[in-house]
């Protein structure tokens, strides 16, 4: 018994716990919780990209290449935490689409956000206007320190990762091979002839990513770029310049945006329906089922604080529907308790003691506690499936309570009663595990 | 057992319940939204009173809107429902709805869903259906799957799909209701509360028939004799306040919901309040009654 109360004390303190570490981690935004756009109030774009001239093997790199631009694109913006991905979607038949999701928080202004993104990825070559480069290109003295040369983004045909074997007593260095057009081919022997010595700069949407110094002519159309790259710096590169050459078209497919009031309306409306919602519950479970209700209503605080540290942890991005799914959550994670105390209330009346009808109450309902979650369980995987982000916001959030509430309403709640070892003998025990409006 | 007892009156009362729905939802009809058809969902408001609809709707046209519908939303607010915008219209979004900064404009939440995401999130919602159909009848199958007597496990299947039809059917029925007086159109948020509905109510269902089950047990291994709509009552009567209790837990949270909660989920929370409730109501009153209904029919051939 006093183990039992032992372990009771324990879950009780630990649950007091990971609620102030919740409370602490959202009030010195050490891990707040994660809002998604319609709360927190921001644009998301979808964009389907256009792979037709690209080849199976390079969709993949292609559209890293595509994110990446479309990345450096937001952070020169200036949003805060932009999120932009790439994903496969498609409609049935095995037909898939590549498509860039860009979120960009903050940002309420449709339009200025299309128009800075919407544009194509542009692969410029420049000279640099002095001979020595200097230690730092900020965007600000790009047009200062470059002038425009006769070559450009167009006449690039490919960019090639190769490792250059033993030049200068380095063997295996990682090199990219630039290969021109024909027309490109003409333009950069006579551009090379002239600027031996100087510096070749390559821009990706006025971005410089590489700037080379011209050693020699070259009037085979192929330039190769040394340096102290890494490989996967080498690779980086070819992939810019490659796809800053050829860039993907993109198209929009559709847009979302939430005025940052809205949002915060709703993270208000949410967190009032929220404190109601329990105040709700735990006021029917200890009205209708008295002290037994009572742990019930601990039990759902454990639960409450339980998933709310997850949702900080995980971190799960917290929607409306996400809101909704916690509250109708909370409705549902007594249920097993009410499972439990109706049948306790059975083997009570069957004239069983207190502790064997508190032990058989449990374990009675257990199969139909199991099935109340299955079921639900079902839907929830299957939304999750479904989700657009909308929708899989409410999925995760639903599965994770009934997952959460099952262990918190049977462990939590059956502790709790145990340890109280209270035998429902006499006129007050009576009252306090009976239920319902009779006395 | 009343419910039992009277269970003829309880029928008239549930059909009558699913002819309501059926009507309003042939009357009313169910609008698919942005979501499912594509296009755009512009929600506004006005800092200083909204400029009269039929205005502003001439001054959309002019800027090369067509069929689009303007609600009144909010204190001063309209709900505008388009076609895809082209790049221009996108544009000249907010210039034309402020009146060219008349009537200073707020645009609180613009969607734009393009046609193929549509179809592709329409044939999702429809497979998410099916297969969430499937699990449960699958489970259900699996719930009923020892044979017992009088009535065979097939006819409690049956029986429990009837009632988890007349779940979907009736929230449907409110929403095409819904629909028709407040605008409100089927979207994700809509599909994913009828899938809720479905997990949700099976279960009640199932809990009364396996109580029914293991009472027709008990009876057979104390040789006791006792007439099958009298077990059938007295399994309903064990098992109606915790039905009755963990709807009303839920009920409450989803009333809170919708008077308190956000106003991008009220209409989720309405049509899942409606269909618990329908729910809750089909596994006592229509479940258990009808199975009582069938024994007595096979048992009169």
């Amino acid at each position: 018994m006093l183990q039992k109360r032992l372990i009771a004390l324990v879950i009780l303190l630990i649950g007091t716990g990971i609620g102030w570490f919740v409370y602490s981690a959202q009030v010195n935004a050490t891990r707040p919780f994660k809002l998604g756009l319609d709360l927190s109030g921001g644009t998301q774009l979808v964009y389907r990209a256009d792979l037709s001239a690209i080849t199976g093997s390079d969709v993949a790199d292609s559209m890293a290449s595509l994110r990446d631009t479309i990345e450096r694109r937001v952070n020169l913006f200036g949003v805060s935490e932009p999120i932009v991905q790439t994903q496969r979607g498609g409609t049935l038949a095995g037909k898939t689409e590549e498509r860039l999701i860009v979120e960009l928080p903050g940002v309420t202004d449709t339009q200025k956000a299309i128009e800075l993104i919407g544009q194509t990825p542009v692969l410029e070559f420049r000279m640099l206007k002095g001979d020595v480069p200097p230690a730092d290109f900020s965007t600000s003295t790009v047009d200062e320190l470059f002038e425009a040369a006769a070559i450009t983004g167009k006449d690039l045909k490919s960019a090639q990762l190769q490792f250059n074997q033993g030049v200068g007593g380095v063997p295996n260095e990682p090199v990219v091979v630039l290969t021109f057009n024909s027309e490109g081919k003409k333009i950069f022997a006579d551009l090379t002839k002239e600027n031996v010595g100087r510096f070749f700069g390559m821009f990706l949407d006025g971005v410089p990513i590489s700037v080379p110094v011209i050693r020699e002519a070259i009037p085979d159309g192929t330039a190769v770029i040394s340096g102290n790259f890494t490989p996967g710096e080498a690779k980086e590169l070819a992939r810019n310049l490659n796809f800053g050459a050829l860039p993907v078209p993109i198209e929009l497919i559709s847009t979302q945006t939430v005025s940052a009031t809205l949002g915060d309306e709703a993270v208000r409306d949410g967190i009032m329906a929220g404190l109601w919602g329990v105040i709700a519950v735990v006021l029917f479970m200890i009205l209708w089922y008295r002290l037994p209700g009572l742990l019930a209503a601990i039990a759902l605080l454990v639960y409450i604080v339980a998933v709310l540290a997850l949702f900080q942890l995980i971190p799960v991005t917290l929607t409306a529907a996400g809101i909704a799914a916690f509250i109708l959550s909370i409705g549902m994670a007594v249920d097993a308790n009410i499972l439990i105390f109706e049948r306790t209330k059975e083997e009570l009346r069957a004239g069983k003691p207190s502790d064997e009808a508190i032990h058989e109450g449990f374990s009675r309902a257990w199969p139909s506690i199991r099935d109340s979650n299955i079921s639900s369980m079902i839907t929830a995987v299957i939304l999750f499936w479904f989700g657009t982000s909308l929708i899989k916001g409410f999925a995760l959030v639903f599965g994770l309570g009934v997952l959460v509430s099952m262990l918190t309403a049977i462990s939590v709640s059956r502790t709790f009663l145990v340890a109280l070892g209270i035998e429902a003998k006499t006129g007050i025990t009576r009252f306090l595990f009976g239920s319902g409006i009779k006395v | 057992m009343v419910i039992i007892r009277y269970r003829n009156i309880f029928f008239a009362v549930t059909g009558a319940i699913i002819i309501a729905s059926l009507i309003s939802l042939f009357v009313f009809g169910l609008h698919f939204g942005t979501d499912f058809k594509g296009g755009t969902l512009v929600q506004f408001s006005y800092n200083s009173g909204r400029p009269d609809s039929v205005k502003l709707g001439g001054s959309l046209k002019v800027a090369g809107f067509e069929g689009f519908s303007l609600r009144e939303a909010g204190e001063a607010g309209y709900i505008l429902r388009a076609g895809n915008m082209t790049e221009a219209q996108r544009a000249a979004l907010s210039g034309v709805l402020s009146g060219k900064g008349e009537h200073p404009v707020t645009i609180n939440q613009l969607t734009e869903v393009g046609p193929t995401i549509g179809k592709e999130l329409r044939n999702k919602a429809l497979i998410a259906l099916v297969l969430v159909l499937l699990c449960i009848l699958l489970f259900i199958a699996f719930a009923f799957r020892k044979v017992s007597q009088p009535v065979s496990s097939w006819i409690y299947g049956l029986i429990a799909l009837m009632a988890l039809l007349h779940d979907v059917v009736v929230p449907m029925g409110f929403f095409a209701f819904l629909g028709y007086f407040t605008g409100a159109q089927v979207d994700t948020l809509f599909v994913t509360a009828v899938l809720t509905i479905l997990g949700f109510s099976v279960h009640d269902t199932i809990v009364v028939f396996d109580r029914v089950r293991e009472n027709l047990r008990i009876n057979q291994e104390r040789n006791r004799k006792e007439d099958f709509a009298e077990t059938a009552g007295r399994s309903l009567g064990q098992t109606f306040v915790r039905s009755v209790n963990t709807s009303l837990t839920v009920v409450f949270t989803l009333l809170v919901l919708y008077f308190v909660g956000p106003a991008s989920t009220r209409d989720f929370s309405l049509t899942l309040l409606v269909g618990i409730i329908a729910g809750t109501y089909s596994s006592i009153f229509l479940a258990t009654p009808l199975l009582v209904a069938v024994e007595r029919w096979r048992r009169g051939k």
